[in-house]
């Protein structure tokens, strides 16, 4: 077979090629950093120590997919209806709809929780261009 | 018709998806192995393609020409309307591809008061086209942060800038909301108008109906049936890694009818007019620089043809043509 002007063309082609198979060479060499969430603050194991079980407000799948959404209603909630209190779907205890005085009372390990899937997904929440964030202890960094 | 079967067909893709995935339980056939084979088809028949078109000849120049032509120094030479060289014909393509030049011109022609002729503008199927291919190149590399470890910076900005109003939470992409609306205007336009209605084929409905199902089916794994994105990326990350694993957390359905309609895409894009990607780079009449006259150009199917010269008639004839008393130019 022959190519008229072939040398172009075979340009072209590299070019695809490289640009299709760009995610299949990109990540060679580079650390597979799965996030690993570690649920074990002080708070966490006071928690599970008075009832018996680890428990979010709501179901571990609920929180995984609609955290956002939820916090995004707790904050319309509490700004706009100055109403703090949130009973939850799944348990029915009631909860202090908080950011930094109800989930990161608990979750006070903001780079082994928050930080591992949403730096492993590149998703930049905005919670913290208000918010302050957490003081860590020197230990949970390593 | 042909739009009602094309939807159908793509309605019948999801659910080939859903009773494969959510009944027969074939997680590692709809997430590992069709992915894979759909990127492999994909990546050879393009290439199969564009050596296919360029092993024909294009013996002649046949740029389409509106400016003129380089000519004498005194005269002005119209560089992007009828390049003379490559600088020229990678001008002109940039703006072919990047903003869709000749389609800019596209325009209306009316018989007014039935006997004059009127041209007018007819800009909404650039701008439709236009808006619709940015879009999707937009979320094609926004999902790179699902393919790499450490996403690059480029990619974050575009995801930041296409999340920029923030309207409400997870951030509303703006390029989900033209890629949806603008498919659906080309859609309309092929029912609406009568002539392209009657131009129109399966072929032009069925990637319309497929694209649009592929961004409805992400818009809903985003906004509203959200599943599991973090195994998702572990998914992904395993399948670009060549260790293919399906993760412990269930995926939702609906990430793989999203998948499953990707690869359909991914495959059928050889094989179909989506595969105007490349052929846009292959077509003569776009990418010749318009040499017709400084070059000499051969045709490459000329046979050698046999030539039988005056001089070599004469060598054959000329006793005879003494004899006869004809002039010959040698003695």
């Amino acid at each position: 077979m022959k190519l008229y002007d072939g040398g172009k063309i075979l340009i072209g082609l590299m070019v695809f090629v490289g640009i299709a198979t760009f995610p299949f060479y990109y990540n060679i060499g580079k650390v597979d950093t799965k996030p690993e969430l570690k649920t074990d603050t002080p708070a966490i194991q006071a928690w599970e120590k008075q009832y018996g079980k680890k428990e979010c407000v709501e179901s571990k799948e609920y929180m995984r997919s609609e955290h956002m959404q939820l916090l995004n209603n707790w904050r319309d909630s509490v700004v706009r209806d100055m109403n703090r209190q949130y009973v939850s779907m799944t348990s029915g205890k009631k909860f202090n709809m908080s950011l930094q005085n109800g989930c990161l009372n608990c979750h006070s390990n903001k780079k082994q929780f928050c930080d591992q899937c949403h730096n492993y997904m590149a998703v930049k929440p905005y919670c913290f261009d208000c918010h302050i964030q957490p003081m860590e202890k020197e230990e949970n960094k390593s | 018709m042909k739009a009602i079967i094309s939807f159908i067909a793509v309605l019948i893709l999801a659910a080939i998806a859903y009773v494969g995935v959510d009944v027969l339980n074939m997680q590692y056939m709809f997430g590992v192995v069709i992915p894979y084979l759909a990127v492999a088809i994909f990546v050879i028949f393009m290439i199969v393609r564009i050596l296919r078109w360029g092993s024909s000849p294009n013996p002649f120049r046949i740029p389409t020409t509106c400016g003129q032509q380089k000519s004498f120094p005194w005269i002005k030479h119209s560089r992007l309307e009828n390049p003379s060289g490559v600088l020229g014909v990678m001008g002109r393509m940039a703006l072919e591809v990047l903003f869709f030049r000749s389609l800019f011109r596209n325009l209306k022609t009316q018989l007014r008061d039935d006997s004059q002729l009127t041209y007018g503008e007819a800009k909404w199927l650039w701008a439709a086209g236009l808006a619709f291919h940015w879009s999707f190149l937009i979320i094609l590399v926004r999902h790179l942060r699902f393919f790499t470890q450490q996403v690059p910076a480029a990619v974050q900005l575009v995801e930041m800038l296409d999340s920029f109003l923030q309207i409400g939470i997870p951030l509303l992409y703006m390029t989900d909301v033209v890629l949806l609306g603008a498919v659906t205007y080309l859609f309309l336009r092929r029912i609406a108008i009568p002539q392209m209605r009657y131009l129109s084929l399966m072929n032009d409905y069925f990637p319309l109906f497929l694209i649009f199902g592929i961004g409805l089916s992400g818009v809903l794994m985003r906004y509203f049936i959200k599943t599991d994105i973090v195994s998702v990326k572990m998914l992904t990350m395993s399948l670009v890694g060549f260790s293919p694993s399906i993760p412990q957390n269930p995926l939702g359905v609906i990430f793989y009818i999203h998948l499953f309609l990707i690869c359909t895409l991914f495959a059928y894009f050889p094989f179909s007019k989506l595969v105007h990607m490349a052929g846009v780079f292959m077509s003569p009449t776009r990418v010749l620089a318009n040499t017709s006259r400084v070059k000499r150009h051969i045709n490459p199917w000329n046979y050698p043809v046999h030539v039988h010269t005056y001089a070599e008639y004469e060598d054959d004839f000329r006793d005879k043509m003494k004899n006869a008393g004809l002039p010959v130019e040698k003695e």
